[in-house]
């Protein structure tokens, strides 16, 4: 490790100690969650693309890019919501009320953009209610969302009356094309990954209210005392997720064609699981938009080389668990440290 | 005239006098020690000076003039801040992201503002510099010792025009080396002309930087005098009430 280290400085010299970056951009490089994983994926893709060959073929490539996109959008909500020291399990419901509401909304012959907006509201409803009962109540999150996640699951079933949808009406075309299109080349929804994680990862290092959401992610005492609207940031971040499910929500059942009320049951642990392989620190302060993609990724390259290895998919979820456990284990490790 | 003046100050809570009649005048760039035994009033003292409790009669002066302060917000403003004993910093974020914790430098147009971490890091280091503590701008708190902590929570007070700082026992968890760091960094606020209360256990601290010292006990002030005139022992019989008054 020692070539990593700065040179020695001359501390008589406090200009010289003031301007020291502590670490240099490769030192920090090597030092981040993200890069690793990366790599994980690479490892992972290179063995199993030696051992079964049709993992690398492009068909299965732009069958994993699409795959991982719905658990990668819901993780660039989450990852602000993580970082405030936050949880929110009620995501999988989420997704699931919002898609059928889509459905419902489509069905009785409304246009495509009227769908758009009301699963981005409907979404951005539940993470109120969260939001507000969580910081009002000072309720814990776990709680609050573990109520609501059984609460909108029922809702979802109420509506649809145990349905499927997949009459969508006038906006069916539009639907399916945005679903499954492609844009310079890219699916849709990678594209619309791409974008919403550079835009979070933007939004939470350069503007007051990332440093905010890492604030009170750091010290929430700290953060009210010095004026910071506490509770009005953390009501922003599950908001924030509520909306970002609504949309993932609309390119999901877009790419299916069918909304079903089992729609994400069980997606929130995935998503969860992503956000903290990739970097985020379930106690808070902590976290990146870009790596909760790369842990996504990383969660749909294990289930699909597995799949490819001809591995019964029943042990998907014990490697999925290791995963989360080594990433957590890598935090640990990487506090001790500092 | 004094910069503060506290005349006849009492503070009730119920039936218990926290505060009996404290007068207490600071002037400009003096270093104050406060004294006394747990309950004996230093707390509520300074969330009185600090703003965070009004005082439930006396007067409160500053330049001679009376002012009602309802919040530490506008105690803040009038250029009173105080350092907590915890510190209040956020130990995942850079040093100079803590200084400029609530009140972030921006740069942008309208309604589009991005943070100007340049501009933070610059001014930061620039207070740093001031306090000379070999404090860096970019690194995280986390990885910082007491003292270098201690160094950004007082820089965190030289943002505005502050002219008192309270400091509540400083030097009470950190090593020795460190306690010469502070004491060195509250000698440094005083050459700028800035009045510290210096709330504190620990004698020789008192005695090796104030220049005055005031010992509370049971809500009253016993004791106001310079540290020329006082020795620890003096200071000890009148925080325990072995001797009633000097």
């Amino acid at each position: 490790m020692s070539t990593l280290e700065q040179p020695p400085l001359n501390v008589a010299d406090i200009d010289s100690v003031l301007a020291a970056r502590e670490r240099g951009v490769v030192a920090a490089l090597v030092h981040s969650q993200e890069v690793w994983i990366l790599v994980a994926v690479l490892v992972i893709g290179a063995i199993v693309g030696t051992v079964a060959p049709n993992f690398l073929s492009g068909v299965n490539i732009a069958n994993i890019a699409t795959n991982f996109c719905f658990i990668a959008l819901i993780a660039i909500g989450m990852t602000p919501v993580i970082m405030t020291g936050g949880i929110d399990i009620s995501v999988g419901s989420t997704l699931g009320l919002t898609g059928v509401t889509l459905g419902l909304v489509y069905s009785a012959g409304y246009p495509f953009l009227v769908g758009v907006l009301a699963v981005i509201v409907v979404g951005a409803l539940v993470g109120l209610v969260n939001g507000l009962f969580i910081t009002y109540f000072k309720l814990p999150p776990f709680i609050v969302t573990l109520a609501m996640m059984s609460m909108a699951r029922a809702l979802t079933l109420v509506v649809t009356n145990n349905q499927v949808v997949y009459d969508f009406g006038p906006a069916q075309e539009t639907l399916l094309a945005l679903g499954s299109g492609k844009t310079l080349g890219l699916p849709n929804v990678l594209c619309a990954v791409i974008v919403l994680a550079l835009v979070m990862q933007f939004v939470l290092s350069m503007t007051r209210w990332g440093r905010y959401v890492r604030a009170v992610g750091g010290n929430e005492k700290a953060a009210r005392m010095t004026g910071i609207p506490v509770d009005a940031v953390k009501v922003s971040v599950y908001v924030l997720v509520g909306a970002t499910t609504g949309l993932t929500a609309l390119f999901l059942v877009g790419w299916l064609g069918a909304a079903t009320n089992a729609l994400g049951q069980g997606q929130e642990l995935q998503v969860i699981a992503a956000t903290v392989i990739g970097g985020a620190n379930l106690l808070g302060g902590f976290g990146s938009a870009v790596g909760a993609v790369i842990g996504s990724l990383l969660l749909e390259v294990i289930r699909n080389a597995l799949l490819l290895a001809g591995v019964n998919p029943f042990w998907q979820g014990l490697f999925v668990g290791a995963f989360i456990l080594f990433a957590v284990l890598l935090e640990h490790v990487r506090s001790l440290r500092r | 005239m004094p910069l503060l003046e506290l005349r006849n100050v009492s503070r009730h809570f119920g039936a218990i006098r926290a505060l009996d009649g404290v007068t207490l005048a600071i002037e400009p760039g003096e270093i104050v020690g406060l004294m006394g035994d747990n309950g004996a009033g230093k707390s509520t003292l300074v969330k009185i000076i600090g703003g965070n409790h009004p005082p439930s009669g006396g007067d409160y002066l500053l330049d001679g003039r009376p002012v009602h302060l309802g919040t530490a917000a506008e105690a803040r403003h009038e250029g009173i801040e105080v350092v907590y004993q915890d510190l209040a910093l956020c130990d995942n974020l850079s040093s100079a992201a803590n200084v400029f914790l609530g009140r972030e430098l921006t740069r942008g147009f309208g309604p589009f503002r991005i943070l100007d971490h340049a501009a933070m890091r610059k001014r930061a280091g620039e207070l740093f510099r001031e306090l000379k503590t070999e404090t860096r701008p970019r690194d995280l708190v986390m990885r910082m010792s007491g003292g270098q902590r201690q160094a950004v929570a007082i820089a965190r007070t030289r943002l505005g025009r502050s002219r008192i700082v309270l400091m509540d026992e400083p030097t009470a968890a950190i090593s020795v080396r460190q306690i010469t760091e502070v004491l060195a960094l509250i000698r440094r606020l005083r050459e700028q002309g800035t009045a510290v209360v210096l709330i504190s256990h620990r004698m020789p601290d008192v005695f090796d930087v104030c220049d005055r010292i005031v010992v509370m006990r049971r809500g009253r002030k016993v004791a106001d005098k310079p540290i020329a005139q006082t020795s620890p022992e003096e200071v000890t019989a009148l925080i325990t009430g072995a001797k009633a008054a000097a």
